[in-house]
């Protein structure tokens, strides 16, 4: 909440009148589990399961990583959540020289099948739901996990979790791409027509706002470069021939959990409403599988502050309050330490355990939207809803998010939104306890976790044992393979799947693939 | 009137979370600056060779993935090998205390960590450009 004195409004700055009444909140909206799902996908809730606590953690190696997802099952975490590191993230094996220096440092590496083998090493995949962050390469990062399923005779018709595979909000936010926009949607419509077809209970895509968010949106632009994001790879699944009722009711969605209370429930109701609205009015399904908006939520990274760490986890518990009475179906909570650091084992637990406390002493899981009829929630929802209705026809109005991106319109509006913050926090109208009020003078230190350099080594070394002992004509001809098919319109998850078997690394098959596709930079503007 | 200070905002390595840098280009350009922004995944020779170009007097790192001690002091090096240490270097990121300190023993003019301001970092480029 922005404003002392007179002016009130909500972080992305809708005004805030003194008291809302019953003229200010609309129609009531439907009960829980029923069209437009305002007040959540199931009637019942929490009461009938509980959100899945998914914690994102990955650093230096697919060893020490695999040690922590026993851990964090061990304390009763209930999915698990990879973070791969930047060279992953961009496609570069680990021993590329750009990799340098980066290689486990803000997730962990991913080369070749083997790492993922590794990754996995003691953990059923037929039995647990893993969600995988990664985008450019995430055709062949999931072929890598298909095939450590199938190594483990995992049924894929049983395999279950979410890839995030958005790449536009790469382009518009996270800026982790390779290929230009075009060749990269192929790819991910790829990725959703096989999983239609091979792995039904597999989200193909996760459409994210959270990194919009992170790279300093609005709440009210967050929504709508979300839901038009996904607009758009409805748009491209219908383009190959799938028909909506086969698609979509394996989207998901992924939205940021961030300070203001009651904006951002009212963000998670609106997305709710317009999702299930635009896929009726644009796609005319009545199918209720491919209306509801199913979302994972994390708590906002970019509210974390350095100064006073500890403030973190009071912050962290009323942002992960938000997103629960928001209805999210998973959710992660940061770690305190994360303005300094990956977090340490420590930070990574209490930050598990705030979500256990909401979920098991609060009482808040036992009603459905329990602010449903708020006069000020309803208000907002309502602000939210018609604000993402004019942002997504302006799109629209310039032929959809791809030529929106190559003209740089969302990138510039997230850039002054998140300029327009920082100068407010510069000024103190907007205020952050112990940076610009209630500061202290030492800052001290939380006990950070610190990523030895040996990690690179060690994958390195890794790798070039991997290339000794592979069958390199195999995985020469797969390559080749995969880059003929990229040529042509055919799927490409089965030659990638047959080429990550060779053990072709990832490095290599990006490589193929950007000697088909070419490559995409950013003009940089500021 | 002396010519504006001439910064070359950069972000080395593979990390493409702008906010950052972005948001302190325009802070630096609203103080009076030239502001020459790179982009995102240059090497430490691309910015260096950049920073000769462009003739600037004040070069910024934006770095939050962690790999600042494997680029920044590469930097460095290609600085002295060119004679360019008039140059000064100011990084900005998720830099840990004790790197914080290595960096400043290998030259860095000056580093700031998560929570800085925009005026102590506007005040520090001009700190920069006086010595």
């Amino acid at each position: 909440m922005a404003g002392t004195g007179r002016n009130f409004s909500t972080s992305g700055g809708i005004p805030v009148e003194a008291a809302y009444g019953p003229e200010d909140s609309g129609q009531p909206a439907p009960p829980p589990g029923e069209f437009p799902y305002t007040r959540g996908i199931h009637e019942t809730m929490y009461r009938g399961r509980l959100w899945t606590m998914r914690q994102f953690s990955g650093f230096s190696t697919p060893e020490e990583t695999n040690q922590r997802y026993r851990y964090l099952l061990q304390q009763g975490q209930t999915g698990l959540s990879v973070a791969f590191d930047l060279p992953t993230l961009m496609g570069y094996d680990a021993d590329d020289p750009l990799a340098a220096g980066e290689v486990g440092r803000c997730g962990v590496p991913i080369s070749s099948l083997e790492d993922m083998e590794t990754l996995f090493d003691g953990i059923s995949l037929a039995d647990i739901s893993v969600s995988m962050t990664i985008n450019s390469p995430a055709a062949a990062i999931w072929a890598m996990y298909l095939v450590v399923a199938e190594k483990q005779g995992a049924e894929p018709a049983r395999i279950s979790g979410t890839l995030q595979n958005d790449i536009l909000k790469e382009y518009i936010a996270q800026k982790e791409y390779i290929y230009p926009p075009r060749p990269s949607l192929r790819l991910v419509t790829d990725t959703i027509e096989f999983g239609v077809r091979h792995t039904p209970r597999f989200n193909p895509i996760s459409i994210s706002g959270y990194h919009i968010r992170e790279a300093g949106s609005t709440a009210l632009q967050e929504l709508a470069f979300t839901l038009r994001d996904g607009l758009e790879y409805a748009d491209w699944a219908i383009g190959r021939g799938m028909a909506v009722d086969e698609f979509a009711p394996r989207f998901s969605f992924f939205f940021n959990a961030h300070n203001d209370f009651f904006e951002e429930i009212a963000k998670y109701r609106a997305a709710r409403k317009l999702w299930a609205e635009l896929m009726r009015e644009r796609y005319g399904t009545k199918d209720e599988r491919s209306l509801k908006l199913r979302f994972h939520a994390q708590t906002a990274g970019c509210s974390l502050t350095w100064q006073q760490p500890y403030n973190n986890v009071v912050r962290t518990t009323l942002q992960a309050m938000a997103a629960v009475l928001g209805g999210a179906q998973s959710l992660h909570t940061n770690s305190l330490d994360e303005a300094w650091a990956l977090p340490s084992e420590d930070a990574a637990t209490l930050a598990l355990r705030t979500q256990q406390v909401i979920a098991y002493e609060s009482g808040i899981p036992a009603e459905p939207d329990p602010f449903g009829g708020s006069y000020f929630v309803e208000h907002l929802t309502t602000q939210l809803e018609a604000g993402a209705r004019e942002y997504i026809a302006k799109i629209d109005g310039m032929g959809g998010m791809i030529p929106a991106i190559e003209k740089g319109y969302p990138q510039a509006e997230i850039a002054r939104a998140s300029y327009d913050y920082q100068r407010k926090v510069e000024a103190g109208e907007v205020t952050v306890v112990g940076v610009n009020r209630f500061q202290e003078t030492e800052t001290a230190a939380p006990e950070i976790l610190r990523i030895e350099s040996s990690a690179e080594a060690m994958q390195i070394e890794k790798l070039r044992r991997l290339r000794a002992k592979r069958n390199n004509e195999e995985s020469t001809r797969t390559l080749n393979a995969l880059k003929r098919a990229a040529e042509t319109n055919a799927n490409l998850m089965p030659p990638m799947l047959d080429a990550v078997r060779a053990y072709a690394t990832l490095g290599e098959i990006c490589a193929a693939l950007k000697d088909i596709f070419g490559t995409w930079e950013e003009r940089p503007q500021i | 009137m002396t010519p504006p200070i001439r910064v070359l905002l950069a972000k080395p390595g593979l990390d493409g979370h702008d906010r950052g840098a972005k948001v302190i280009a325009r802070a630096l350009r609203d103080a009076g600056m030239e502001v020459i922004y790179t982009g995102l995944r240059q090497t430490p020779e691309m910015i260096v060779n950049a920073a000769l170009q462009e003739d600037v007097r004040v070069i910024g790192l934006s770095i939050l993935s962690g790999a600042h001690n494997a680029i920044v002091p590469r930097v460095m090096e290609l600085l002295r090998e060119r004679e360019m240490t008039a140059v000064k270097v100011i990084v900005g990121g998720i830099i840990p205390d004790e790197d914080a300190r290595e960096l400043q023993r290998l030259g860095v003019f000056r580093v700031f960590q998560p929570g800085a301001s925009l005026d102590a970092i506007v005040s520090g480029v001009r700190e920069a450009t006086n010595c």
